[in-house]
């Protein structure tokens, strides 16, 4: 009977078709045979970040730190050692502070710290002044059209940098578009110069880091509550004052975000500066490369390197502390 | 002069019954539509001075748009909104001598108690002495005179909830909308606010208007009630007319518990009308004179509390009901008994518990007689 052997066979068991399953759940089953301590889960929440950072960070910082203390030598790697074994019982630390002085000494450091600081700042303002109002209109949208308008921002990340930049070039250049448009249109018959100047330089950065202001803002903006304009209103408020009242304070946090984002990698910037920026447009970055590449004073470049971490820490830091008060008042 | 004996004539404190009175707020024929929904269904109601006026409905019965229309953040697809005599139709909320109380309370995050509440006189480039002044006047009467330098984060809801009122009022506006002022506090706390806030209308005597979801709120704020459901107002009136004369079936389910009895009309004068109703099994005799056709199918409202119970038959024919109780609620102040009739319907009674022991208390199964006077039932048309 068909009826009995397929009881016959279920009672036998077949190894391949029962192991499958088990085989699935080997996690399960480590975890029974390993009961994980308490608390693993949090350690690894923060410890992960934590590790990164060591990883990643701290340990570069320390190896740049190191070199910035040697001094420059003609060797493999270009630079002394710190520590100076003499084979028996003494160990000589030497820290070499001078191409620290000489930062502070030659004029053409400071004069690119100054540089950066200014082109940094000047392109975060004029972020902050185009990002908000588009980070504004976004947050006004109907809900379901406020990511096509996100994703039109994200859009320009699809693509490189570098491609970006020589498409600025193509058209800011000498015979580019914006100049060829503009001359057959009869509005100006020399070329502009727009290449190679501060112009391009502060157009490139602008350009490139706008995505960084827009998103925090929007993410702020989008939370405001709008009975607070409402209410703003109710009191007597005409719209652009309800804005500057309501709107504007309760949207610092996304203005302090956006403004880190685009004022701390602008301060190093190099691609832009170097491509698009002109011989006398003068930025850490550009010196950072040159004095690493061009004449292989690895120390000197580390130290530019330190100075320039200490310069944007510091206030970043003051900035955090000033927040994190302002939070606890309320 | 005869204006003034007429308006003499009338009560003072109750505008709506002068003929001659002029409303404070007019709400002409105001219809809101979106896109094809209509929330608001051409609206009208006249409202006096000095009234506290509550619009009573369920979600979604278009009081809120209502209300916002008033306050100037939706504009009518139709009608006109006139205020102390001036059209404010068109007139953005800024503009308007209006505050409204938010039921989320609105308060500014990133400002204190005090500029919280300095904030509309600033606008209006108030005096900084005089802003100081108002300010804490207003802080004092609303209690929370201590709290100036908090932040609303640092505040119970209660507190807010004061915050917000103080807010609405340090402007002196001609009208005071409140958005379900008393929604977010619980039970205790609601009670003692309805109390204040009246106190508080009455002081300053400015028009309040309030929307609210909860019909015992409404009855103890009002001096008047709207009742909304579908974007009309169904009924107008003083909360004991609502409640004594509701004039639909809405208004009687809507405000408190009702037993309804279907009936025919058999006998149709001036000053009474009977009611042969198989639904309660007797004759409905009601001492009130409808204007219907004879024969016709009407409802006859009676709330539970007058309705009597007794164990021997009482001494009327009309307006008796034999039953049995199914079930009795204790809820300390009353009983409510639920019984069902002879003819099947069951009907909701309650009895005060006048005495802490009752010798021979009604019991769960036990046969009672159900009866009620000429002027306890209440005719309602469709």
């Amino acid at each position: 009977m068909s009826g009995g052997d397929q009881t016959a066979a279920q009672a036998v068991p077949d190894p391949g078709v029962a192991s499958r399953p088990r085989t699935g759940s080997v996690l399960t089953r480590l975890k029974h045979r390993l009961p994980l301590p308490r608390g693993l889960g949090q350690g690894m929440v923060s410890g992960i970040p934590l590790g990164w950072l060591l990883v990643f960070f701290l340990l570069p910082f320390g190896v740049v730190l190191k070199i910035s203390l040697a001094d420059t030598a003609i060797a493999m790697p270009p630079y002394t050692a710190l520590l100076d074994w003499d084979g028996e019982a003494v160990a000589t630390l030497q820290l070499n502070f001078g191409k620290y002085l000489f930062l502070l000494e030659d004029t053409l450091y400071l004069s690119a710290y100054a540089g950066s600081l200014k082109v940094a700042a000047v392109s975060t303002l004029f972020c902050l002044l185009i990002g908000y109002p588009m980070a504004l209109f976004i947050a006004r949208q109907p809900a379901e059209r406020r990511p096509l308008w996100l994703a039109l921002v994200i859009l320009p990340f699809w693509t490189s940098l570098l491609l970006r930049v020589y498409a600025w070039i193509g058209l800011l250049q000498h015979n580019g578009v914006i100049n060829n448009i503009l001359i057959n249109l009869g509005i100006i018959d020399q070329p502009l110069v727009m290449m190679q100047t501060d112009f391009a330089v502060y157009l490139g950065v602008v350009y490139t880091y706008l995505p960084f202001m827009v998103l925090p803002l929007y993410a702020t903006l989008e939370k405001l509550d709008e009975t607070l304009l409402e209410a703003a209103a109710d009191l007597g408020s005409a719209p652009w004052k309800a804005f500057l009242t309501v709107t504007l304070p309760l949207s610092r946090p996304g203005m302090v975000a956006g403004s880190m984002l685009v004022f701390i990698p602008a301060v190093g910037e190099f691609v832009i500066p170097a491509l698009m920026g002109g011989p006398d447009t003068l930025m850490i970055g550009r010196v950072l490369w040159d004095e690493f590449f061009n004449n292989r004073d690895w120390p000197m470049a580390s130290a530019v390197a330190v100075v320039m971490m200490v310069v944007l820490v510091i206030p970043v830091m003051l900035l955090r502390n000033g927040q994190n008060k302002t939070a606890e008042h309320g | 002069m005869t204006q003034a004996s007429l308006a003499q004539a009338a009560d003072p404190r109750k505008p709506w019954t002068d003929p001659v009175a002029e409303p404070f707020v007019r709400i002409e024929a105001v219809t809101k539509r979106f896109l094809d929904f209509t929330a608001v269904d051409a609206v009208s109601l006249d409202i006096y001075r000095s009234e506290l006026f509550c619009l009573l409905g369920g979600s979604g019965s278009g009081k809120s748009t209502l209300l916002r229309m008033l306050a100037g953040f939706e504009s009518p697809t139709s009608g006109r909104i006139i205020i102390d005599g001036q059209d404010m139709t068109d007139v953005p909320p800024y503009e308007r001598p209006i505050n409204m109380m938010f039921q989320s309370y609105a308060l500014f995050p990133h400002m204190s108690v005090e500029q919280n509440v300095a904030y509309g006189l600033k606008q209006d480039g108030v005096p900084k002495a005089e802003i100081a002044r108002r300010v804490a006047e207003m802080l004092d009467l609303v209690k929370m005179g201590q709290f100036v330098r908090r932040k609303p984060h640092q505040l119970s809801g209660g507190q807010r909830q004061r915050v917000a009122l103080a807010r609405s009022l340090v402007k002196r506006p001609k009208l005071l909308l409140l958005d379900e002022p008393l929604g977010a506090l619980d039970k205790k706390l609601r009670e003692e606010t309805q109390f204040e806030l009246m106190k508080i209308q009455q002081a300053l005597g400015i028009t309040f208007i309030v929307v609210t979801h909860d019909q015992e709120e409404a009855m103890t704020l009002s001096s008047r009630m709207g009742v909304m459901n579908h974007g009309r107002i169904v009924q107008v009136g003083e909360p004991h007319d609502l409640y004594e004369f509701p004039g639909n079936r809405f208004v009687a389910e809507f405000i408190g518990s009702v037993n309804l009895f279907e009936g025919t009309l058999v006998e149709d004068e001036p000053d009474h009308v009977r009611i042969d109703s198989p639904d309660a099994g007797c004759t409905l005799f009601v001492n009130h004179g409808i204007s219907s056709a004879p024969a016709q199918m009407v409802e006859v409202a009676i709330r539970p509390e007058k309705i009597r119970l007794s164990r021997q038959h009482p001494d009327q024919t009309d307006n008796v009901a034999s039953g049995v109780i199914d079930e009795i609620a204790y809820m300390g102040n009353l009983s409510v008994f639920q019984i069902r009739l002879k003819t099947g319907k069951m009907i909701r009674v309650t009895r005060p518990n006048l005495d802490r022991y009752d010798e021979m208390p009604l019991q769960p199964k036990e046969p009672v007689f159900c009866s009620w006077g000429s002027a306890s039932g209440v005719v309602l048309s469709a």
